[in-house]
């Protein structure tokens, strides 16, 4: 495994430079002062090197590394979440739980790979229960509105993101001990398709996905983005189980659910009249977003990988 | 008179400042919108909206060390004077200035108290509203010290500063905060116009405190 992740970093090291280059030498070359685009592009690639580093210590650390890191990554899109949707006093003791019970309970079942309850916990009692736990306490007020978003906030930023950690429990013959590869692999196909996607959309774009919901989603942004990270997943096939045209199928699937992702936490953002979810990560706005592809990709990569590579 | 003799921070002060200011940062991701007012370490009465206990914790973690060094919360004396446990908390460890509003002896006037810690050249935190709002109304009305307070000194600038959600993070009645994310918003600094009157001055200064809110709807 070794192997693979020096491959890997320096992939990574080799792509973050020449970004790093590239937009040193736009920006030297651009009128001053610097286009709102320019300044956001440094800053993104900025907090990629951040965030690049994170994951790459976090990795070091293994199984402990990976579950506590995403624990946090559900504890701050939980945070910018819940912000965002109507909260009444009453609500008090179900939004504790989320963060006290409900994170840390769900992280521990990934910890423990108790694979029949994690799946069932947060979709079955959670929201079961929290809605009782909000009926007893007596206030009627929008009451659907806050159950379902209390739920969808839980489903989104606990329930999904868990999923990434939850790979490193499968059991995939002839590639035992080498799980916490498959983490990378999402990872990185998953976001390298949101950074194609944009240098696509920002070169090319011209026809408007979705006006409505995302102005900066183009047709071409998406096609090119989804083809080309499809050809990154090939080429990344050496550190998974898959083959590269499996590889290639996987990506393809796993991006396409990012790109909903991202349409979805879209048009939530538009609907509260918010243009990020936070502030957390310069230039990219809140951990939402820049985990909203990564939330629809996780489960469906995950149960891919159970249901067709583990025995 | 009480002549409140104030230092820069003790290290005692200065362990719980840095600390309270990473708890505040964990639990509410807390920042600062300057709008209308910058960063300054110049002797400022920073003014807020108060729901929480937590409220001086997170407009202080807005500002630099070395203001927080220099910037004291006022707090209830009937309160945090109480017993040697709170006036410890509140005085040796978070700095506060205490006074009390049913005050008897002259030297417990709290405009007294709170000119001495300007004289000393240092900073102030207010909380206007005189006590923590339980109400469903977003800002109650401002007690006069503001207003004393800028008469006596004119030339200390009156920041407005909204504290974005507490009331969400720690609803009245509840002790354990939930986190949600915080913001500050610093505006334009208020001063008392030639010949204003007490009461238009601090219903203009409610005015420009409560225009700060950046999402009023969101308020519960």
């Amino acid at each position: 495994m070794r192997h693979e992740i020096s491959i890997l970093i320096i992939g990574l090291l080799a792509v973050l430079t020449t970004a790093s280059v590239v937009a040193a030498i736009l920006s030297a070359r651009a009128p001053k002062p610097l286009s709102s685009t320019l300044v956001n592009l440094t800053q993104r690639i900025n907090a990629w090197w951040v965030m690049v580093a994170l994951m790459t210590v976090a990795f070091f650390f293994g199984r402990y590394g990976m579950t506590i890191l995403f624990a946090l990554i559900s504890f701050a899109a939980l945070r910018e979440f819940v912000t965002l949707t109507h909260t009444r006093r009453s609500d008090h003791w179900v939004l504790l739980g989320m963060f006290g019970i409900i994170i840390p309970f769900q992280y521990w079942l990934v910890w423990t790979a108790w694979y029949g309850l994690f799946v069932i916990f947060i979709p079955v009692y959670c929201f079961l229960l929290m809605p009782a736990i909000t009926a007893l306490h007596g206030d009627t007020e929008r009451f659907l509105e806050r159950i379902a978003a209390q739920q969808w906030a839980v489903m989104i930023s606990v329930y999904c993101v868990s999923h990434v950690p939850a790979l490193l429990t499968l059991n995939v013959p002839g590639f035992e001990g080498r799980t916490l590869l498959l983490i990378a692999f999402l990872i990185i196909v998953v976001q390298g398709s949101d950074v194609l996607q944009y240098i696509f959309g920002k070169l090319f774009g011209k026809h408007r996905f979705s006006p409505n919901v995302s102005p900066s989603k183009t047709w071409e942004g998406l096609i090119g983005g989804l083809v080309s990270a499809s050809l990154l997943g090939a080429l990344l096939s050496f550190v998974t189980p898959f083959s590269p045209l499996q590889a290639a199928a996987v990506a393809f699937v796993a991006c396409s659910m990012g790109f909903l992702g991202g349409l979805v936490a879209s048009a939530i953002k538009r609907d509260q009249g918010v243009k990020d979810w936070g502030h957390l990560i310069e230039g990219h706005g809140g951990m939402m977003d820049r985990t909203d592809s990564l939330v629809f990709a996780a489960p469906v990569f995950f149960h891919i990988v159970r249901y067709f590579w583990t025995v | 008179m009480n002549k409140l003799s104030l230092k820069t921070f003790t290290l005692l002060q200065t362990v719980t400042s840095v600390g309270l200011s990473a708890l505040a940062w964990m639990v509410t991701g807390v920042r600062p919108i300057w709008n209308g007012s910058l960063p300054s370490d110049r002797q400022r009465i920073y003014f807020a909206n108060h729901t929480s206990h937590g409220d001086f914790i997170l407009l202080s973690a807005c500002l630099s060390e070395k203001e927080r060094a220099i910037t004291h919360a006022v707090a209830a004396g009937e309160y945090w004077g109480k017993s040697r446990l709170r006036r410890f908390i509140a005085q040796d460890m978070l700095s506060s200035v205490l006074i009390n509003r049913q005050w008897t002896k002259p030297e417990e006037n709290p405009i007294e108290i709170m000119l001495s810690v300007l004289d000393q050249g240092h900073s102030l935190i207010l909380f206007p509203e005189g006590t923590r709002n339980m109400t469903e109304e977003p800002l109650l009305a401002f007690r006069s010290g503001l207003y004393n307070l800028s008469m006596a000194r004119p030339e200390v600038e009156l920041i407005p500063c909204w504290i974005e959600n507490m009331s969400r993070v720690l609803p009245k009645g509840q002790f354990l905060p939930v986190p949600l994310l915080c913001r500050v918003v610093f505006g334009a600094p208020v001063a008392v116009g030639p010949g204003e009157e007490r009461r238009a001055f601090l219903e203009r200064a409610h005015a420009t405190l409560l225009a700060l809110n950046p999402r009023p709807e969101r308020d519960d």
